[in-house]
């Protein structure tokens, strides 16, 4: 799970002049451990200009040392006064935004609980962290996304999801409520934005070996799980090819990010 | 007029008077005013979110309270945010009237101010004690953080409460450039923007630095406004362009697509890029890009009313300003509205010949 830094260095160099994915500015909610930081250093890698947030300072410098060139962001998206800060430093830093992906995930009850166990404050917080935060983030930076939709940059929201908001799975109540809400959430902003050229997009990445699987599962067989960098590759697949200026490069990147 | 003292963005008694090219004068209720457009036209909109620009501080050769209001920028390059234009008060906040504000400690180049989490030098005064060239230290990424965290909105003591971010920013507020809120923005929202193309009408936003729109002080009112960067992308460029030679109007939201548009329209053809608006638009003016504008209502000798004369002959707009005051129309940045057609002669020859 550890990220090889020569490697990504390496890489960094090879993609300094022309990345496949040069000049998109990209934003991950969540972006210093598992499937967020395999995100931010998949994109960086890629040419892309990223910009994370997380809630802990240590962990953001360490990222930032780890993917020189990105921008590490301190923040909490399951609080309101929070939101506008973060939006501010995300486009101000970028210079506008292309692609925002809210990864940011609270289980809600740890261990996790029984509905009829289940503290209300966990469930709100799992709310909070896996509807809110992203409701009110996109909607802070949904003008941002609009400017580079009208450009025709392409403008694309990606919410990640989880089978659990499918599958009524026992002891995970909180978190595949909200999640199952997330989705739906999705669904109506691209209704209702697409015609905008705002693509918002959801993807279930998968039983990954990361913190937030740790947390819920402590005893799972961590070789049976997949790795939060194979998932970071199929989402990035999923944004570019939602992307009118940057699907053509599409086969390069996962090429490139396998090799 | 009475000011408009709720930070309410589209509040549903909210009125507006329409000056058709003829100078006839129409009262509507606000929420009407897309019925106004035509199929053809394309309403041109700021979409720069505001910057929290006020930024309480110290100024450490005396240890006194300052506030720092920043008001200008030369560019919106993103790492460009060392060097302001600032406009600095003494101690106190925005409850107190901008012309009742203490001035600052006499300021001189080299003077340290602590602003929160920020420090800052004033870099040369302006021509006024209150007018510095300041420069935030630190990584352009620092800077934004500490104005994310540490700024107000600017703010004056018609509105009591304390802005937050969610008052000031447009729902269609993109990147972080203005100083002070394009309000004339707050009419528009998403039901709008999405509901424009079945009317067949056009929608596009430039991006302007909206500097301040007041100091309180005569001098430097005099000089309002200050220079502001712009952006205006191919997209937008070629939406005037095809509106125009299809014979439709480009209504903009606002003084500063106006100032904006016509800066970027005054060599001739409107050019696609990042300029310096450095131009004031007044009675002399002759539009080149812009038929129509949509505004917040303006008293009589601001920098915006005098925009407005651009539009429209004295005596059209006094009548104007009379029928704002009858029928109690609020004014400021979360007031009523105006929507003014630019009368004939109020074109550049080159333009109203094409």
């Amino acid at each position: 799970m550890a990220l090889d830094n020569e490697n990504t260095l390496a890489r960094m160099e090879a993609f300094e002049q022309d990345g496949p994915l040069k000049g998109l500015r990209v934003a991950v909610a969540g972006g210093t451990s598992g499937l967020g930081l395999a995100l931010v250093h998949e994109f960086a890698s890629a040419g892309a200009s990223v910009a994370f947030v997380a809630r802990d300072r240590t962990k953001i410098d360490t990222t930032l040392t780890d993917i020189p060139g990105t921008h590490g962001i301190a923040g909490d998206i399951s609080r309101k006064e929070d939101i506008y800060p973060i939006a501010m430093e995300i486009t101000g830093e970028l210079g506008g935004l292309d692609v925002l992906i809210n990864n940011a995930s609270s289980l809600g009850p740890v261990p996790l609980a029984l509905l009829g166990d289940t503290e209300c404050e966990d469930f709100e917080q799992a709310l909070a962290t896996n509807l809110l935060g992203p409701f009110r983030l996109t909607k802070a930076l949904l003008g941002a996304l609009a400017v580079s939709a009208r450009q025709g940059r392409g403008a694309v929201v990606l919410n990640i999801s989880s089978d659990a908001a499918l599958n009524p799975y026992p002891l995970w109540g909180a978190y595949g409520a909200s999640k199952a809400a997330l989705n739906h959430m999705t669904r109506i902003w691209d209704e209702e934005l697409s015609p905008e050229g705002i693509r918002f997009l959801w993807i279930d990445p998968g039983d990954m070996d990361t913190p937030l699987h740790a947390l819920a599962i402590p005893d799972a067989d961590r070789s049976t799980l997949k790795r939060p960098e194979a998932a970071a590759r199929q989402a990035i697949e999923t944004i570019v090819s939602a992307l009118p200026q940057y699907g053509r490069s599409r086969g390069r990147i996962v090429d490139e990010a396998t090799r | 007029m009475i000011p408009a003292s709720q930070p309410v963005q589209r509040p549903r008694d909210a009125k507006l008077l329409v000056i058709d090219d003829a100078g006839n004068l129409r009262h509507v209720p606000r929420s009407s005013w897309v019925e106004f457009l035509r199929a053809g036209d394309l309403v041109v909109a700021n979409d720069a979110a505001t910057i929290p620009a006020s930024l309480p501080g110290v100024h450490v050769d005396t240890q006194r309270a300052v506030e720092v209001r920043l008001a200008g920028r030369r560019s919106l390059d993103p790492e460009d945010v060392h060097e302001f234009t600032a406009v600095i008060f003494g101690e106190g906040d925005f409850h107190t009237r901008t012309e009742e504000r203490p001035a600052p400690p006499r300021l001189k180049a080299g003077d340290r101010l602590k602003l929160g989490p920020m420090s800052a030098t004033v870099v040369r005064l302006l021509g006024h004690p209150r007018l510095a060239a300041i420069r935030i230290e630190g990584s352009a990424d620092r800077i934004w953080a500490g104005l994310a965290r540490h700024g107000r909105p600017i703010q004056y003591a018609h509105v009591d409460v304390p802005l937050s971010f969610w008052d000031v920013w447009t729902p269609i507020a993109g990147l972080p450039v203005a100083f002070e809120a394009p309000s004339a923005g707050f009419v528009i929202d998403w039901r709008i923007v999405t509901n424009l193309r079945a009317h067949g009408v056009g929608f596009t936003t430039i991006t302007h630095a909206a500097g301040i729109s007041s100091t309180g002080d005569p001098a430097l009112d005099a000089r309002l406004p200050f220079d502001e960067p712009y952006r205006i992308s191919e997209a937008a460029a070629a939406a005037i362009g095809r509106t125009r030679e299809r014979g439709g109007r480009v209504i903009a939201v606002g003084t500063t697509v106006v100032r904006g548009l016509e800066h970027a329209a005054s060599a001739g053809t409107l050019r696609a890029g990042e300029g310096l608006a450095t131009q004031r638009i007044g009675a002399g003016t002759r539009l080149r890009a812009v038929h129509a504008i949509l505004s917040g209502t303006h008293e009589p000798g601001t920098s915006h009313y005098e925009l407005l004369r651009a539009f429209a002959d004295d005596r059209i707009l006094e009548r104007a300003s009379h029928e704002l005051d009858l029928h109690g129309y609020r004014t400021h940045e979360f007031g009523d509205s105006v929507m003014l057609e630019a009368a004939f002669q109020h074109y550049h020859r080159a333009w109203s010949a094409a």
